[in-house]
């Protein structure tokens, strides 16, 4: 029974991690670029649900489109502002600018909304299920992560591989140059790729909230980078890749806090994590790159 | 683009020189200001941002209070802040930067590490220095160094004792933050004092500050474990995540914590009932009845958000009190410089005894630490309820 | 003519260094004369050290990031491993080495050896990986150093070293004339503050000497071969493997150093400092310094380092200011038409100075 209240537990948390793992392996599919503000983006979006809750009246679920929407045109102005002017720049350059604007998010946010930190009502109720006589609860917000995750990750999947503009952005990320040549606006798709993934950064900052209902301007910042480890755990630029290593995160670090230490639960996860890489050097669904002489 | 970078970073340095030379000229203004400048870091931005500026809004507070009603021995003070993100290094950086805006007292800093690294400082200068909140043993090892708070050790050891000697609860599970001097410092004296006392410690598990979101595995561990209370020697955002979670997993027990807790009521929309029969160890409680700490709950929270209002403001704002009262003792007077402000206020913390927000009849050995009562307060109907 | 060329090469390669060096004895010439005018700030006195801390950190890390072209994100953890080994040392033999200058030599030594040793022992698995994944391994690296050494106690009394993960069972293992000197979480407190901005300044001296000589030392032209073209280099019978070890194990040797340094300047440090977020912030002097530029990672984090300092006078603005300008100096660096203007003013004042050069000869 423990073993599985563990496991839900883990693949509740995993899933947010892979909803925010999307959003990097995403844009750096397309960019090729580490976006290291993306974690704020959930914060970003996390904030404008939790005004929009406790200042209006407004349903939940209109609260989280706002937030949404406000995420969506916030990743595409920090694109337009920060990022397209380094096109062409080396990508180490531009995750520097990444992180200039983490930083920028985060001390923005300090100063507008205070440093205290904020109960977030979790935005799918507090009932809970319980199973076996008690002894495995789960709470609605895990069947509401796990089902949202779920759900977007099949019709990003449909998005990309079955529309245009999503074929656009797999053209783009496999050759920009010859993409162009074939007549695709690649600043266009690029733009659209990062308003995709900050509308999901925005979706995962009301998951990662309902589940675990605090806020402050820092709250991105640790998803944030577990994402990022996920990602490149699961093969970074791959879009199963990222929910697969996202949900596999999630796993390992509640199962070895469980059973083995939660002591050294960092030590564990990154440990596992370096011996995955040993034996899968490009992740676990990452491209064999080919060398060409 | 090689060569760009090279004028780009000749013309930064000379913009750097050119800010030094700037901030030279600030320090040219003469000493004899009357105004008593006292200084503090804390963590001003980042992870640790409401403590630290909790500490300062209590502090300039208090010195505003005191400004209108005339002055420490006819001195206006004024409170300098310096952010130093909780690091050591911050804190190093900050004192030295107080320093040169003409520091003669100060209140340490806020976090134990960044106050330990800020002593180090003091201690050359001996600047005196009575830190508000920072709690381990190392913070203040000086003979200028004083703190307003308990210990790491007296928290751990009381919280023992109190739970022992009002027979709460006889198995006792914790949950602590491994990665933060704090939370391991009173977790350490209070798994040694529930021994001596007779307490089944049946749980031990803790979390760091990477994996501070989901206490999942922690509380089914406790659940499993049987205990009848669990403490928490956290502060109080995690704890509010981990009363949430307890509440889905359906645990049922006391939750116990210290000063750390204090100010989960404050948090912007804060479900109350969460923390419902929450019991905690704390200086400071918001509802007390006293004049003083009317006052100063209705000064704050008209002058600052109320989720800054907790025992960390609260332990400012009585440094500077205390500080004031210290300086009447020793008959400070504007003219002394930093060290021999400090030699006075050594010997004079030792004489006095002091009644503030965070407990009456304070008295001060010289090893720094203050003689207080501990206030053990419940939680009932979302208000601290004195026990 | 080839000859003629390479020769040539190898003159400005000199011309470039002594360029290196002058900036910096000019830095350690300005700022330790006004030390001595006594005008210096204290903020500015107190900023010297870490200066040439981050700089040696910033001129080791651009050995693996700039010269041999793999991205690492765990250099923290190497500073991280020398600031514990070397402040160990210091508090153990405090009394019996009583000459400070000789045992803060010797913390130097052991520091930067037992980084560089984990240094080595983590290249090994690092060899097999490229890119973000590599650059992810370092990651976790740094983060299971910094993991470990937040929970170890470690004392030292009359029965000898003490040591546990447990911190109640380590109080009662430790005897009563025990010293405690790595305390979990709380860190290391009360080292003796040897570093000085001399010994720094001469320890960034010969870190970046030893860069450039290496830069420029036939295993340096491997390195290099490797990093423009792996196979290329594989081809002509260059062991990628072993290079990449050499630079691994210089590059933490130096961050080791660069860690002594460190907890030999501050009463107090503990492991989180050594998170991920310090292994970027040398990140980001490297890159705005220029990969590959060992000049331009010094320059670069002096500035950098010392920018949010300045900033104090703009108050709780302070990282906002810090993180606009990071963005703005990042887009202007790399703006064409920027770039472009710049080209053709230095290569007019490069014409001008040929024909000169031309005419004295």
């Amino acid at each position: 029974m423990e073993f599985l209240s563990t496991v839900i537990a883990g693949i509740s948390l995993g899933s947010i991690y892979a909803l925010i793992a999307l959003g990097y392996t995403m844009v750096y599919g397309i960019a090729k670029m580490l976006n290291f503000a993306h974690g704020d983006v959930i914060m970003v979006g996390a904030f404008m649900m939790f005004t929009a809750l406790t200042k209006t009246s407004l349903p939940p679920i209109a609260c989280i489109i706002i937030g949404t929407v406000i995420c969506t045109v916030l990743g595409m102005l920090i694109e337009k502002i920060a990022y397209k002017p380094l096109r062409s720049a080396t990508s180490l350059s531009v995750l520097i600018t990444a992180i200039g604007v983490s930083y920028f998010l985060q001390n923005s946010a300090q100063l507008i909304f205070g440093a205290g930190t904020k109960q977030f009502t979790p935005l799918f109720g507090n009932g809970s299920i319980s199973l076996f006589e008690g002894q495995v609860v789960i709470s609605h917000n895990t069947i509401v992560t796990i089902a949202i995750s779920v759900v977007l990750m099949i019709v990003l999947t449909l998005f990309i591989n079955k529309t245009k503009t999503g074929r656009a952005m797999l053209a783009v990320s496999e050759d920009k140059g010859a993409a162009q040549l074939m007549g695709i606006n690649v600043n266009k798709t690029i733009s659209i790729t990062f308003a995709i993934g900050s509308a999901l950064a925005a979706i995962a900052g009301a998951l990662l909230c309902s589940s675990y209902p605090i806020l402050s301007p820092t709250t991105g910042a640790m998803p944030g980078i577990k994402a990022f480890t996920a990602a490149v755990f699961g093969g970074i630029g791959s879009i199963p890749g990222a929910m697969i290593g996202g949900i596999l995160l999630g796993l390992i670090e509640n199962l070895s806090k469980v059973y083995i230490s939660t002591q050294l639960s960092d030590a564990i996860v990154f440990g596992i994590l370096i011996i995955i890489l040993l034996v899968k050097p490009t992740g676990i669904l990452g491209k064999k790159i080919s060398e060409k002489v | 683009m090689k060569n760009f970078k090279k004028v780009l970073a000749v013309v930064m340095a000379v913009a750097l020189i050119v800010t030094c030379f700037a901030a030279c000229g600030g320090n040219d203004k003469p000493d004899t200001d009357a105004t008593l400048k006292i200084g503090v870091t804390g963590p001003l931005t980042g992870d640790y941002a409401q403590y630290g500026l909790a500490v300062k809004y209590g502090a300039e507070l208090a010195a505003a209070e005191i400004n209108a009603a005339g002055g420490i021995n006819g001195m206006q003070i004024e409170i300098l802040a310096e952010d130093d993100v909780a690091a050591p290094e911050g804190a190093q950086n900050g004192y030295n930067a107080l320093i040169d805006d003409g520091m003669k007292l100060s209140l340490g800093s806020v976090t134990s590490g960044a106050c330990a690294a800020f002593l180090g400082e003091a201690k050359k200068d001996n600047m005196f220095m009575l830190t508000a909140s920072a709690t381990a043993v190392e913070a203040i090892d000086g003979d200028n160094a004083f703190r307003v708070c308990f210990s790491d050790p007296a928290q751990g050891t009381v919280s023992a004792d109190y739970i022992a000697d009002n027979k709460l609860a006889s198995k006792v599970a914790v949950i602590y933050d491994s990665s933060d001097a704090y939370s391991t410092g009173i977790f350490e004296k209070f798994d040694a004092q529930a021994k001596v006392k007779g307490l089944n410690v049946v749980a031990k598990e803790s979390f760091t500050k990477n994996t501070k979101t989901d206490f999942s595995a922690q509380i089914q561990a406790v659940k499993t474990s049987g205990a009848e209370l669990l403490f928490l020697p956290i502060y109080y955002s995690e704890a509010s995540l981990i009363l949430s979670q307890a509440k889905t997993a359906g645990l049922d027990v006391i939750f116990f914590g210290c000063d750390g807790l204090d100010g989960i009521l404050g948090m912007d929309n804060f479900d109350k009932t969460l923390a419902e029969g929450v019991m905690l160890l704390t200086p400071f409680t918001p509802t007390a009845t006293d004049e003083r700490t009317q006052n100063f709950v209705k000064n704050f929270t008209a002058k600052y958000d109320k989720a800054y209002l907790n025992q960390f403001g609260a332990d400012a704002y009585d440094a500077i009190y205390i500080i004031k009262a210290a300086m009447e003792k020793a008959n400070v007077t504007a003219d002394m410089d930093a060290s021999a402000m400090c030699d006075a206020l050594k010997v004079a913390m030792t004489q006095i005894t002091f009644t503030g927000v965070t407990g009456t009849d304070i008295t001060w050995g010289a090893d720094g630490e203050p003689v207080k009562k501990p206030i053990a307060v419940k939680i009932v109907n979302g208000e601290y309820i004195v026990m | 003519m080839s000859l003629l060329k390479s020769n040539k090469k190898i003159v400005s390669n000199t011309k470039n260094n002594i360029v290196t060096y002058a900036i910096l004895l000019g830095f350690f010439a300005f700022a330790f004369i006004w030390a001595q005018t006594g005008e210096m700030p204290r903020k500015i006195q107190n900023l010297l050290v870490p200066l040439c801390v981050y700089s040696i950190l910033a001129v080791s890390l651009n050995l693996v990031v700039g010269v041999l072209g793999d991205l690492s994100l765990g250099h923290a953890g190497f500073m991280c491993i020398g600031a514990y080994t070397g402040a160990v040392f210091t508090n153990i033999f405090e009394t019996v080495i009583p000459n400070d200058f000789i045992r803060f030599g010797l913390a130097l030594v052991i520091g930067g050896i037992f980084a560089a040793i984990f240094g080595f022992i983590i290249c090994i698995p690092v060899l097999r990986l490229k890119g973000d994944y590599l650059a992810i391994v370092t990651l976790a690296f740094g983060e299971i150093i910094k993991n470990i050494l937040n929970i170890v106690y470690l004392g030292v009394d009359s029965e000898g070293l003490k040591m546990s993960i447990d911190g109640t069972s380590y109080n009662d293992m430790l005897l009563d004339d025990g010293q405690t000197i790595i305390k979990g979480a709380m860190g290391i407190t009360g080292t003796s503050r040897d570093a000085n901005f001399i010994i720094a300044f001469v320890l960034l001296f010969v870190t970046v000497m030893a860069s450039l000589n290496l830069i420029n030392s036939r295993t340096g032209r491997a390195v290099m071969a490797i990093r423009d073209n792996s196979i290329a280099a594989q081809t002509i019978g260059i062991n990628i493997s072993k290079y990449k070890l050499i630079v691994f194990t210089i590059a933490s040797f130096f961050a080791g150093i660069a860690g002594v340094l460190f907890s030999h300047n501050m009463n107090s440090f503990s492991a989180s400092g050594f998170d991920y977020n310090t292994s970027i912030l040398i990140l980001v002097y490297v890159v705005l310094g220029g990969i590959g530029s060992i000049r331009g990672s010094v320059v670069a984090a002096i500035i950098l380092y010392a920018l949010p300092e300045l900033l104090r006078e703009v108050g709780e603005y302070r990282m906002l200011f810090y993180a606009i300008l990071l963005i703005v100096m990042m887009i202007v660096n790399n703006n064409e038409k920027i770039n472009d203007m710049k080209k053709s003013f230095m290569l007019k004042f490069k014409k001008n100075k040929t024909v000169s050069e031309g005419g004295k000869n």
